[in-house]
């Protein structure tokens, strides 16, 4: 499935990652090593084999070294929305954040719902091989939710999972016919959990913040209705189903019982959840507009729990870039959604630091859970394996600024923060895609 | 984050005026005490104070109101500014033009003071934070947020009657959920130190959490509620309320939650009757209530000219000219 980017690239190439840590979940590997890259995949961790000699060499001492983040969900804005962003900018904010995968929601303009779109989205994305760029081909055609898309298609066309991006399906039996539809395919589809009816209108939790902001509310029926419906349909239909950025406690309660019940779900979190709540609204904070909205510190808690325990299994940017102008309006009118490639790293770090997750735990929950998800052999780094790699200097502090940020679009919470950890090399199918310019060369 | 307390200077006065939110008691009653200094400027045959001449007012009001915006009209001009009223919801934005285009035409005229209605939530302090540095924002009304100065000028109104506010029961009934007034007048109640704020609504029109978001007392039974209250404010219901998933239709809300002297019985036999306007009749109350002697409704909109004078002179710093609460404006 992994397209080898090495001979995309038209030659071949070796490198070895030496005297860094090396932190691979998938194997359980946590030890200073040398790790050898050729061709594009893994070819030896420890020692090289006789004779190989690297085109380069990277000295990673004091450096953990890990497989490349994979991102369940980032907007690139392309086709379509390219006053927002682009493959290319965003692309390049995922190499320099230690993002080597990427899945596109299919909330482009048009809508991946056709093969020729969502091939349109992976060739410019190889041909600017920043990163692998794996788009969600839409379940229903235009995202109406109506008419199921060409799914049997789309899979063909690359796309490894479908989704109706933040716009859920109406409609019960819609749904119904949808999933039962992509289960004859085996295709994952990912799932917006927020009931249309109940969230309508609303911008932020509602709760006691919204009580005193005259904000319009969504409550959290809006998220557990959801689950319970459609929890219920993957029971019925055997689709497997995976929830989009669960952002309440019960929710994710409703997730892990199901999964005890062997019902194929699955489901992760947006890092945002894990730190911000609704009190981070005082103020009408455009940068705190998001949807699911922020909710209350005992949701937030169960989160990081449920994150712990393996309920959820993946950590998800859900970067949504934005021009200026999107957030330059009354807090109810500015688009919900943050810049958050740039940030994924530190925030995940600090999730380490607030002893949510250990080390590599928080790795797995970047690299091999959302590849389980994705259905990909991606996100570790066994000889054999794709080389798409993270270096990262853990301790190596930065200021969020709008020039920091490399992502065109500027909108976050954390802007004027002091984030610990940052990315140092990106390799994608063995090759350097992003090295930080004040690194020196070893 | 920026500071809750932005519609402060570093000097600690009032810059913007946008929600009740964060100014302690002192400052609220400051405004109080220098708003009775206004109430003669009324009486005066010629009805102007030189407070504000040369400064200019802009009413930017995004939402119809010819009742709030006349009222912050007059309060101007008798502060003797200057005052430009904009109807926008009709003009700019229907070209297309921004919020922000339209404020910094109009900063390019040289206002002074913005007065703004707007239909969304937060739109005042929107407006406050992208202005220029020299312009106070009064905010007349933001979504469900708040509507200070109707709150302030119902606080004046209610001291007037009551004096000590340590010691009163007010209930506000109504439309809680949707009204920046009830959320205004709630923060005013609980800063003057009002004990027992109630607030009486069917639940589909009571926010969520509103007794821990605003330290109130919830009701859903009118008569229960106004029990020995010493205060009674009927909210506005708009029409395009009933018939609707949140109530089914006027006749039942009257039936219910409408006033009339004999569910008044349970207040206090000195309870005045508050209403922000326009009423209407035989939905929130009916005629005997409003126009009967417990009713200070049409008292209110005086108070509203002289609170509004206080608030938009205390924003443009103009209240540093004179001594603040001696009458001294008193013909």
């Amino acid at each position: 499935m992994a397209k080898d980017y090495s001979t995309a690239l038209g030659m071949a190439h070796s490198v070895s990652i030496r005297h860094g840590r090396l932190i691979d979940p998938a194997s359980g590997i946590d030890r200073e090593t040398d790790i050898h890259l050729a061709a594009g995949r893994v070819l030896a961790i420890g020692d090289a084999p006789a004779g190989f000699a690297p085109d380069q060499v990277i000295d990673a001492q004091g450096l953990i070294v890990c497989p490349g983040f994979i991102d369940l969900c980032a907007r690139l804005r392309e086709p379509g929305h390219e006053q927002k962003a682009t493959i290319a900018s965003e692309t390049r904010a995922a190499a320099a954040s230690g993002i080597t995968t990427l899945c596109c929601p299919p909330d482009t303009l048009p809508v991946i719902d056709t093969p020729a779109v969502a091939q349109l989205v992976q060739q410019t994305a190889a041909r600017l091989g920043h990163a692998r760029v794996l788009p969600a081909g839409a379940v229903t055609q235009g995202l109406e939710g109506r008419r199921i898309a060409e799914m049997a298609a789309l899979r063909q066309a690359g796309c490894p999972v479908l989704s109706q991006a933040d716009r859920p399906i109406r409609n019960a039996q819609v749904q119904r016919r949808a999933l039962e539809y992509a289960a004859t395919f085996g295709l994952t589809v990912f799932l917006h959990p927020q009931d249309p009816d109940l969230s309508e209108g609303g911008c932020v939790h509602e709760g006691r913040v919204s009580a005193r902001l005259g904000l319009p509310g969504i409550p959290e029926a809006a998220e557990t209705v959801a689950v319970a419906r459609d929890l219920a349909l993957a029971e019925q239909t055997g689709a497997r189903i995976h929830f989009r950025g669960l952002s309440t406690a019960r929710g994710v309660a409703m997730l892990a019982e199901a999964r005890r019940r062997g019902v194929p779900a699955s489901g992760d979190v947006s890092l945002h959840q894990l730190f911000l709540t609704e009190s981070d609204l005082a103020d009408f904070d455009a940068n705190c507009h998001l949807i699911p909205p922020l909710r209350t510190r005992a949701d937030r808690d169960a989160l990081r729990q449920a994150l712990a325990s393996g309920d959820l299994s993946a950590i998800c940017s859900d970067h949504q870039p934005h021009d200026a102008d999107a957030k330059l309006v009354p807090f109810t009118e500015t688009a919900p959604g943050i810049s958050a490639l740039d940030t994924l790293l530190p925030l995940a770090l600090r999730l380490v630091e607030e002893g949510v997750l250990d080390l590599a735990g928080a790795i797995e929950r970047l690299t091999v859970g959302p590849a389980a998800i994705l259905g990909l052999d991606l996100g570790r780094l066994a000889p054999g394996d794709p080389a798409d790699l993270c270096i990262f200097d853990p301790e190596m502090t930065w200021v969020v600024t709008t020039e920091t940020l490399v992502s065109q679009g500027h909108h976050t919470p954390f802007l004027g923060q002091t984030l610990r950890g940052r990315v140092v090399w990106t390799l994608l199918g063995g090759r350097v895609v992003f090295e930080r310019p004040e690194s020196r060369t070893r | 984050m920026s500071d809750p307390n932005s519609q402060l200077d570093a000097q600690g006065k009032l810059k913007h005026f946008l929600t009740i939110e964060g100014l302690n008691r002192g400052l609220l009653t400051e405004i109080l005490d220098y708003a009775e200094g206004f109430l003669g400027v009324a009486r005066q045959a010629v009805k102007k104070v030189p407070l504000c001449r040369g400064r200019v007012v802009a009413n930017l009001f995004f939402e119809n109101s010819t009742r709030t915006r006349t009222t912050f009209e007059l309060a101007a001009k008798r502060l003797s500014a200057d005052v430009l009223n904009l109807n926008i919801s009709t003009s700019a934005t229907a070209k297309g033009e921004t919020l922000l285009d339209t404020l910094r035409n109009l900063e390019a005229m040289q206002v002074d003071m913005f007065v703004v209605r707007h239909a969304q939530s937060g739109a005042a302090h929107f407006i406050a934070a992208h202005a220029a540095p020299h312009v106070s924002v009064i905010n007349a009304g933001d979504g469900r947020h708040a509507h200070p100065t109707q709150a302030m000028l119902d606080m004046f109104t209610i001291r007037r009657h009551k004096g000590d506010f340590s010691r009163l029961r007010v209930a506000i009934v109504g439309d809680i959920l949707h009204s920046r007034v009830a959320r205004s007048q709630m923060l005013a109640l609980k800063a003057l130190g009002v004990p027992d704020v109630r607030v009486i609504a069917p639940r589909t029109l009571m926010p969520a959490q509103v007794e821990e978001a605003f330290g109130v007392s919830a009701y859903h039974d009118l008569r229960e509620g106004v029990r020995d209250a010493d205060v009674v404010i009927m909210l506005r219901i708009q029409h395009e309320r009933m018939n609707s998933a949140l109530l089914p239709s006027e006749h039942e809300y009257f039936q219910l939650f409408g006033l009339t002297e004999k569910r008044l019985a349970t207040a206090r036999p000195d309870a005045i009757v508050m209403h922000p306007g326009p009423i209407n009749r035989g939905v929130e109350m009916d005629s005997q209530v409003a126009d009967g002697p417990r009713s200070v409704i049409l008292e209110q909109v005086s108070n509203g000219i002289a609170v509004r004078m206080a608030v938009m002179s205390m924003c443009l710093g103009a209240q540093n000219l004179h001594t603040q609460g001696q009458g001294e404006f008193n013909g």
